[in-house]
């Protein structure tokens, strides 16, 4: 299958850390591709590497376009949506403004999945997302990727932080959300990477050390206790 | 009790001079993390404007401000255009930047108009008084403070109520955030530059006004009181500078009077200190 985005060689270097130290791999057009590593790995830089976040080096092709060196509002509007790790929530922005600011174009804007997925947003709409528990800030992140017609979903660590109940929902979110666009998800809850990944990608000190489906890492032991340090 | 009234009067006309210039720096600097210290010269450009088409076209006084303000904003959208945007994001540069355009902007008017204070064309309502509870108030005091409120009330529907205000808001919350949505902020940063030098450019013309008089070091020296009102009323919050522009302006005229002259600037700094003990983030601000 073509993946629909692929990276080479990716490098970021931030002050003195050469963090990402040529990052490459193809993520399918379908499913969840999970990126899986120990803490400070370069999961999360990597994410920011593809939406050019931070500054880097390297080939970002989504769909086959080189898409590397555009600024990050025009990668995002090729079809990107981001859940950033720490939810990238506008604290003093109500939930319907936070929704709002992320429609892009004329639309149509997906609000009844939105509202479908997450009833609570809808009847919290005008309360300052600020205010919001965690698990409810994470249906905000999630909400405004879904509102737009993305051709793949970027989210970094969403269950990270919430309590078991919520874990299980964003779950059940991420998995019916995968059913219409391909997701490329940073998770260190290897629970949820094995109820949702159909693939991943192993990163070790900046570099890519293992990919391939998701259910092969994950019923071998040895590996997954050599790559991630856990069973 | 008509010394307390005229005093009140005057320091919320004075409040609402600083207001006018701090609602832009603020916004300016909430969004694009610009210390603009070039603000005073869209202020001047917005004096001399209104001065110059007032004595030269022979304006009236309204098209004569609003030929000030189109000037100011102009200007200011220029300085963001051609010389802050290459510098987003380097903040020694930037501010090298700007002081020198503030110092070169000054020495311009000067070559241009004289280092000598110009009459300002006033209106001739503006020049009389109105008497409120025994005391005999200046006409352009209630001036300046109406033109404040429709600026603030104008800036808060422009935030509250469209969609580029909508991103100003979250800009000065988590800028990178709102590029990772798909928004080029780098148009709203020009927006809110041209919403600041319009603001400061009004100040320039309402400035004339009030002293009688345009100079060429006019916008620096209120400048200073400017920032003082935005870190007070905290970096990026423009109702928190209404609010500070109000204390500074009370503060600095009942200082004045009741104590020596030149108490009041002292007392303004000395405000600033204990709103920054008190609150260091400034009043509705975020972190300074």
């Amino acid at each position: 299958m073509t993946p629909l985005l692929e990276l080479a060689d990716l490098h970021v270097r931030i002050g003195s850390s050469h963090i990402l130290q040529g990052v490459g791999f193809a993520v399918p057009a379908t499913g969840v591709t999970a990126v899986l590593g120990r803490n400070g790995a370069g999961k999360t830089t990597t994410l920011k590497a593809v939406l050019g976040i931070v500054p880097k080096t390297g080939s970002v092709r989504l769909d086959g376009e080189e898409i590397g060196a555009l600024p990050t509002h025009a990668i995002v509007r090729r079809g990107l949506g981001y859940a950033p790790e720490d939810r990238g929530i506008f604290a003093g922005l109500t939930v319907t403004e936070n929704l709002r600011l992320a429609e892009r174009g004329r639309g149509p804007h997906r609000y009844d999945l939105v509202y479908e997925m997450f009833p609570e947003l809808k009847q919290r709409g005008a309360q300052r997302a600020g205010t919001l528990s965690g698990g409810q800030q994470q249906m905000v992140a999630i909400g405004r990727t879904l509102l737009n017609d993305n051709r793949m979903l970027l989210v970094d660590e969403p269950t990270k932080g919430l309590a078991p109940k919520i874990v299980t929902e964003v779950a059940d979110v991420l998995e019916r959300a995968a059913r219409e666009v391909p997701i490329l998800l940073v998770e260190q809850n290897l629970a949820l990477v094995r109820r949702i990944a159909d693939h991943v990608v192993v990163i070790e000190q900046g570099t890519v050390v293992h990919t391939g489906e998701a259910a092969s890492l994950l019923s071998d032991p040895d590996l997954t206790r050599e790559l991630l340090g856990v069973a | 009790m008509s010394n307390v009234v005229l005093l009140a009067l005057t320091g919320l006309g004075l409040g609402a001079l600083y207001f006018l210039i701090a609602s832009g720096l603020s916004l300016i600097f909430g969004l694009a993390d610009v210390l603009n210290f070039a603000h005073g010269l869209f202020l001047a450009v917005g004096a001399y404007g209104t001065w110059w088409s007032s004595t030269h076209l022979g304006f009236p006084f309204v098209p004569a401000v609003a030929f000030g303000v189109v000037a100011g904003t102009a200007t200011a959208v220029l300085v963001e255009t051609l010389l802050i945007r290459p510098l987003y994001r380097r903040t020694i540069e930037q501010v090298l930047v700007t002081v020198g355009l503030s110092l070169a902007g000054v020495a311009l008017l000067q070559a241009a108009f004289g280092a000598d204070p110009l009459t300002f064309p006033r209106p001739e309502w503006a020049t009389g008084t109105t008497r409120i509870l025994g005391a005999i108030v200046p006409n352009d005091r209630f001036l300046l403070i109406g033109a404040a409120v429709v600026v603030l009330v104008a800036i808060q529907v422009f935030l509250r109520r469209t969609r580029f205000g909508l991103i100003v808001r979250a800009g000065v919350e988590d800028r990178t955030m709102v590029t990772a949505l798909g928004i080029n902020v780098r148009t709203a940063f020009t927006l809110v530059f041209a919403i600041g030098g319009a603001a400061a450019a009004l100040a320039g013309a309402l400035a004339g006004v009030y002293f009688g008089n345009v100079s060429p070091g006019q916008g620096t020296s209120l400048l200073i009181f400017a920032f003082i009102v935005v870190v007070i009323g905290g970096m990026g919050s423009v109702t928190g500078s209404a609010v500070a522009a109000v204390l500074v302006g009370l503060v600095q005229q009942f200082t004045s009077f009741y104590a020596a002259a030149g108490v009041g600037e002292a007392s303004v700094v000395l405000l600033l200190a204990v709103v920054l003990l008190a609150r260091p983030g400034g009043l509705a601000g975020r972190a300074a």
